[in-house]
């Protein structure tokens, strides 16, 4: 008999998600976060744009924090991968990072938060070769 | 009174609700939960529902244990317990409780055996704060401290908070709300957590300190009833 639980996490998952898809990004990557805000009866989309600097935990469970620079003031969310509350989750750049945690960039600001753009690797078509 | 249910806790994992909050839920299973039989007043002297759940091979079972079970013509149980019910509220023997016995936003209460946790020192049983870890403390750094005062009273008070055997103790968590049922695999949902390790029986009622919502099923939820009530339904259409 297959794992209750699992069977039903990926039933969860499925509902959640419908026919959105979490597009593949990892740590370094520049993200463009739409939430679903809700105010009284209203509902209005805010995006966060920034830094994901971590992934944790796996499956229904996963997360991912994202760093920015607010009027010169870090501010971190965590969002949930799998939400009802994420419209789309956006890769506006992917970065090059040697690390899974990128708490470093936490006592960073200006140059030395740079982090230089992947161009190959996990998540990136390969170009054709010229002939 | 309503029976109970006798389930096996699976494990947890989380749902989303309608306003996108995430719910903490405990996953509980129906695993065969037939009547096994009857206390009566007349002969009893209590009305009770006795419940079986899980299966046991037949050969593992004591004889005395398998005529009870034959006498009911079910299938020998892994554990069997009883419910008190009201006089109206009992159930034939032989029939199969289903998860509809419980309706979503419902509250319960799960009474399961809390996993064992052995000897325990003061700190993990009673949540001591322990001593000091520098300015002279030697090897005594989890120890309870005092345990009283001095040649007055000259004893120390029953009950005082020590350590010992913690956990594996009979534990009932109140007013958990059921999130979601499934009766095509036996599951219910149960908001937060529950006693017992993965795997273990647990017992399920309708919560004792808070009025159960109209439209349970009484005397009971069965599989047959609604089997026949989706038949009905196809008939129909």
């Amino acid at each position: 008999m297959a794992n209750i639980i699992q069977t039903l996490e990926a039933e969860e998952m499925q509902r959640v998600l419908g026919d959105k898809t979490i597009p593949e990004f990892s740590p370094g990557d520049t993200l463009r976060v739409s939430v679903k805000i809700k105010e009284g009866d209203r509902e209005r989309v805010q995006a966060f744009e920034g830094v994901c600097i971590a992934r944790a935990g796996g499956g229904i469970q996963e997360n991912f924090t994202v760093r920015k620079l607010s009027f010169g003031e870090g501010v971190e969310r965590v969002f949930p991968v799998v939400s009802p509350m994420l419209e789309s989750i956006e890769v506006k750049r992917r970065g090059k990072v040697r690390r899974a945690k990128l708490y470093y960039l936490r006592g960073r600001t200006g140059k030395a938060a740079r982090i230089a753009e992947r161009t190959t690797g996990h998540g990136i078509q390969r170009r054709e070769k010229k002939a | 009174m309503r029976t109970g249910l006798l389930a096996k806790k699976l494990g947890m994992t989380r749902v989303f609700a309608e306003d996108g909050a995430h719910v903490p839920v405990t996953v509980l299973q129906l695993d065969g939960c037939q009547v096994v039989g009857q206390r009566t007043k007349d002969r009893d002297g209590y009305v009770a529902l006795q419940l079986g759940a899980g299966s046991r091979k037949a050969k593992n079972v004591t004889k005395p244990l398998r005529g009870q079970f034959a006498a009911a013509k079910v299938e020998p149980k892994a554990v069997v317990r009883e419910f008190r019910v009201d006089e109206d509220m009992l159930v034939e023997v032989g029939s199969e409780l289903s998860a509809e016995h419980f309706v979503p936003g419902q509250k319960v209460d799960v009474a399961g055996t809390a996993k064992g946790k052995g000897f325990a020192g003061a700190m993990k049983r009673w949540n001591f704060g322990g001593l000091r870890a520098s300015h002279g403390v030697s090897i005594s750094h989890r120890s309870l401290g005092s345990t009283g005062q001095c040649q007055d009273p000259g004893k120390v008070f029953k009950g005082k908070k020590m350590a010992g055997q913690y956990g594996d103790v009979r534990i009932t968590t109140q007013n958990l709300e059921v999130v979601r049922v499934d009766a095509d695999r036996g599951l219910v949902l149960v908001k937060g957590s529950v006693p017992s390790a993965k795997n273990g029986w647990v017992e399920v009622r309708d919560a004792v300190k808070k009025a159960a919502p109209e439209g349970v099923p009484t005397p009971a939820g069965l599989k047959a009833a609604a089997e026949a009530e989706v038949q009905a339904e196809g008939g129909e259409a």
